[in-house]
């Protein structure tokens, strides 16, 4: 088994409407900065799991990110591996 | 008859509903723990609002994998009758009872205030003492009540007469102004606004009271 280190980013679908975001974006003009057209904000998620190989902790991370990460009606995610695998001393 | 109410940690509306249904209308009730998984004997479960494990997350998510909400699922395909209010709507919904999905409140705020609702279905069973398009005010107090959904599952539920409740005057930007929806069946129904808060002669409205006495009919 080794250790693999993974960020799932969850975000708003782009129809679904970020109010969040859209107050956030707001404060950037008060801050003085002008341009900003588009501000969203999702979850970051970072995870250690352990897994026989790569594709093993990415397909326990999709079952995961798709269960209960993420809820599919208005959230998409993106799934990054972080650094090289640990192996794990059994 | 007999209902079953839900308590998760967190949910804060359970003895609210106890009170409604049976100091209100005299069915009895018991409260259900989380963590059991025997819902024999209950004729309706009814899923309290509240923040269930805290919301963390997304609110229900992580209520969803409780494990009396395993059994609720073979209880609702057999019929049971089911209701959840605002967290127990959101629950719902997570678990795939019901379609769509709850989140922000489209101005940001936890609103809690009275809302004017028009019955827009009353094919579901705990619709059964209403007509359509009757007027009803019960009050609402949730964060993450809008009710987003594809535009395909929003023409479904329209076409499968699943809508049961609209606002009057929008308060959390909702799709189609949607304040509750039913199952094809019309056996669960999934609610933001608090028919159990509206139950009793002193707390002022008796409008959610039409609701829970489906179940004495």
């Amino acid at each position: 088994m080794s250790l693999f280190k993974a960020r799932v980013f969850v975000h708003l679908r782009p129809s679904v409407l970020d109010p969040a975001g859209e107050a956030t974006r707001s404060a950037t003009k008060r801050l003085g900065i002008d341009g900003v057209t588009q501000l969203r904000i999702g979850k970051s998620i970072e995870l250690e799991i352990e897994a026989a190989s790569k594709e093993d902790a990415r397909s326990k991370i999709e079952i995961m990110s798709d269960r209960l990460l993420a809820n599919p009606v208005i959230e998409d995610w993106t799934l990054e591996f972080k650094d090289e695998q640990k192996s794990l001393k059994n | 008859m007999n209902i079953g109410v839900i308590v998760f940690p967190g949910s804060n509306c359970d003895r609210d509903v106890r009170w409604a249904t049976e100091a209100c209308l005299g069915v009895p009730t018991s409260f259900l723990w989380h963590e059991t998984t025997d819902l024999d004997g209950y004729d309706a479960i009814v899923i309290p609002g509240g923040f269930s494990y805290g919301d963390y997350l997304r609110c229900g998510a992580i209520a969803r994998f409780a494990p009396v909400l395993n059994s609720l699922i073979s209880f609702v395909d057999k019929g049971g009758k089911v209701l959840g209010i605002c967290n127990g709507f959101q629950i719902l919904t997570e678990l795939g009872i019901l379609q769509g999905a709850l989140t922000r409140n489209k101005n940001l705020h936890f609103i809690c205030d009275k809302a004017n609702l028009s019955i827009a279905s009353t094919k579901s069973f705990w619709m059964k003492n209403y007509k359509k398009l009757d007027s009803i005010s019960l009050p609402i107090a949730h964060g993450e009540g809008r009710f987003q959904c594809s535009s395909d599952v929003l023409k479904k539920l329209q076409d499968d007469d699943s809508v049961a409740l609209r606002y009057f005057d929008n308060p959390n930007g909702s799709i189609d102004d949607i304040a509750g929806i039913t199952n094809k069946n019309g056996n669960v129904l999934g609610m933001m606004p608090h028919p159990e808060r509206a139950c009793d002669d002193v707390l002022g409205k008796i409008d959610g009271k039409s609701i829970l006495s489906a179940l004495l009919s």
